[in-house]
């Protein structure tokens, strides 16, 4: 096993603390990552059927080389002995350093691309992965939250809030996950109720009376599936939102940042560009639902996720989104500040491309776009 | 020793003596009382005896709202391509073929114009038989050529529910179908034609979430299961059973979420009388 044989391995310093000694020992500890990722390569490709339990376990072998390579690189390059040799020597280091990380990265994508769907759905829901809060906060100034659906109560589900955009006034709305079990509760998983739908659309009616876009952040496993919601209408509450969207005169800009459960999604989802975080999900039901239905057995989630189709190239190949926006390697819970920076430079684009259109023909390119989208059928003759 | 003895072979087996039984007769769920099925049919397929709604295919309800049973089908030709070549333990073109076979349509809807008391109307009438009446690309697009028509047309429609939801097989699609009718009805509604969403039993999942409660009026058929959510879900979700009569008809009519209870016996004549109202007595309108 590559665990077994990273413990044997002859340079234990790689996984310890800094230590002075790692400074001189540089080029060695890199002797040794490479190493460790010849193993995992050889591991990998003398798999012979044995994946489903090896990919998982290489993929977690590879986070831990990188992270070793990461702590080496960051290393000070010796700059007491400032010698020629010692910066030369640094300087090929760098460059074996660099060598490793790319043969890290073709091997990750082989085990990402090999682990499919179900991996996507897993790293969609990473309790790590940043959610709409933490993108508001790096993407957005001024925020200012808005509460309740003034009929029943406040969804905190679905946060709904004004904000700027590049000194721009947008209305951002976004189901809410959380990751302390108290706050869980609270946020009630990102699974919101009518009055969480209801709260959105009448955000999405003040933006549109003060002519401000408006911005939705989708990241929920569905709308609740509870008796307070039946009660209170929950398919209502989605059906207006849909019905609704369509005609809201300003430009309308939706990501799928996590997971995007169904009718719960689609309900902030109506927009004129629809665009998909690289490892987010978009499904009609969960793997595990379809699973349950279909194969009547829950346990074979990983069939139902690659039959649904439910990752962001499927989707894009179906035609039911507009862009697929780049992760920072690994995902994006490896590092919010760059995923955040990511989705900026991806919104400012589709907003200019927005702003420039007159109301009417926005308005008529996001009926055709919904009108158009997701026509696979034929004429029995 | 056998007293008496066959002497020739087997009885002549005369075949016209046979009476035949099957399908004369059905049982009712309901109170369990076995009906003659003409009776039945008679009552346009509710229980004479307790008055429980059997569930109808598209064409008898077709027949049930039209005058004289007359109607002129559109957009009956679309067929799905199985656009994720879906399988799960049986694959969704073999479920396709087989659902085709056994209702005779080629999927879980009816287009169809007819008279109602009258006056035009366009009817999208949903085939539960028809894989769970679930909605995929060729559900959404038959119905949103409904609602196209009835707009370029200012013809009312009316669209009869009775779906399970969005077809699983179809993944996403099914469920941009959404998006597309609801896009739709907001144009039909900004046109001011009228729409009345008749539920029946069951309409659950997305088609709830979506064209059913969005009608001017959203009437439901009396014991109809109507709701987002399969009971069996929420019960898991919540941990506990749920109460008698949960998301039936009445339960959602006293929850706000339905203009009427109709019996289908009354069906018609209160979509006729709704219809004066909103587009004024037959023949004084563009109709």
């Amino acid at each position: 096993m590559i665990r077994g044989l990273m413990k044997s391995s002859p340079d234990m310093r790689l996984s310890g603390q800094s230590t002075p000694a790692d400074k001189t020992d540089a080029p060695q500890s890199v002797a040794g990552a490479e190493l460790l990722l010849s193993m995992v390569e050889a591991q990998w490709a003398n798999r012979n059927g044995n994946t489903m339990e090896l990919a998982p376990k290489a993929q977690q072998e590879l986070e831990k080389i990188q992270q070793q390579l990461a702590r080496l690189e960051s290393l000070p390059k010796n700059p007491e002995q400032g010698s020629a040799q010692v910066a030369a020597q640094s300087d090929e280091t760098q460059q074996q350093i660099q060598q490793l990380n790319e043969r890290i990265s073709v091997l990750r994508k082989e085990l990402e691309e090999f682990r499919g769907a179900w991996y996507k759905t897993e790293l969609a829901r990473h309790p790590q992965r940043p959610y709409t809060l933490d993108y508001i906060e790096r993407i957005f100034t001024g925020w200012s939250e808005i509460h309740g659906d003034r009929g029943f109560g406040d969804d905190p589900a679905i946060v709904c809030g004004m904000a700027r955009f590049h000194d721009e006034d947008v209305m951002v709305i976004g189901h809410q996950k959380a990751r302390d079990t108290k706050q869980k509760v609270y946020r009630n998983f990102g699974y919101a109720h009518p009055e969480g739908y209801r709260k959105a659309l009448r955000a999405m009616k003040i933006a549109e009376k003060f002519g401000r876009p408006i911005f939705t952040f989708v990241d929920t496993p569905g709308a609740y599936p509870g008796l307070g919601a039946e009660e209170r209408g929950q398919a209502e509450a989605i059906a207006r939102n849909l019905r609704e969207m369509p005609r809201l005169h300003v430009p309308i800009l939706t990501v799928i940042t996590g997971e995007g459960g169904s009718g719960g999604a689609l309900a902030v989802a109506v927009a004129d560009r629809v665009l998909m975080m690289e490892n987010s999900v978009y499904s009609v039901i969960s793997p595990e639902g379809c699973a349950s239905i279909m194969w009547r057995d829950a346990t074979k989630k990983e069939l139902a996720a690659e039959a649904l189709h439910i990752t962001a190239p499927h989707l894009m190949e179906l035609g039911c989104i507009d862009e697929i926006v780049e992760e920072p390697e690994g995902g994006a819970h490896t590092d919010h500040e760059k995923a955040a920076a990511l989705l900026d430079s991806a919104l400012q684009k589709h907003l200019a491309t927005l702003k420039v259109l007159p109301i009417p023909s926005l308005l008529d390119s996001r009926y055709k776009k919904f009108r158009n989208m997701a026509q696979f059928f034929k004429t029995n003759v | 020793m056998t007293w008496f003895k066959r002497q020739s072979g087997e009885l002549a087996n005369s075949g016209e003596k046979k009476v035949r039984t099957e399908g004369l007769w059905v049982k009712c769920e309901s109170c369990r009382q076995i009906i003659w099925k003409k009776d039945l049919e008679e009552n346009l397929n509710v229980c004479p005896k307790c008055d429980k709604h059997f569930r109808v295919d598209a064409r008898t309800r077709l027949a049930q709202l039209l005058d004289d049973g007359q109607y002129e089908l559109f957009d009956t030709d679309l067929v799905s391509t199985d656009p994720l070549k879906f399988v799960d333990l049986k694959a969704y073109a073999s479920r396709l073929k087989q659902a085709q076979k056994d209702t005779g349509l080629n999927d879980a809807v009816l287009n169809a114009r007819g008279k109602l008391n009258g006056r035009p109307v366009i009817v999208s009438a949903m085939e539960y038989a028809f894989i769970g009446g679930s909605m995929g690309a060729v559900v959404g697009e038959t119905i949103t050529r409904a609602i196209e028509q009835a707009v370029e047309s200012k013809t009312p429609i009316l669209i009869v529910s009775a779906s399970g939801g969005a077809r699983m097989m179809e993944g996403v699609i099914s469920l941009m179908q959404l998006a597309k009718i609801s896009a739709a009805l907001a144009r039909l509604d900004e046109a001011k034609v009228p729409y009345i969403s008749i539920l029946t039993d069951p309409t659950t999942g997305g088609v709830t979430a979506s064209f059913a409660m969005l009608g001017d009026l959203n009437i439901a058929e009396p014991g109809a299961l109507i709701g987002f959510a399969g009971p069996r879900v929420i019960e898991q979700t919540i941990r506990q059973k749920l109460p008698q009569g949960f998301q039936r008809s009445e339960f959602l009519l006293e929850h706000g979420m339905l203009d009427a209870v109709v019996p289908r016996k009354q069906l018609k004549p209160y979509v006729a009388r709704a219809l004066d109202f909103m587009a004024g007595p037959v023949g004084t309108s563009a109709n």
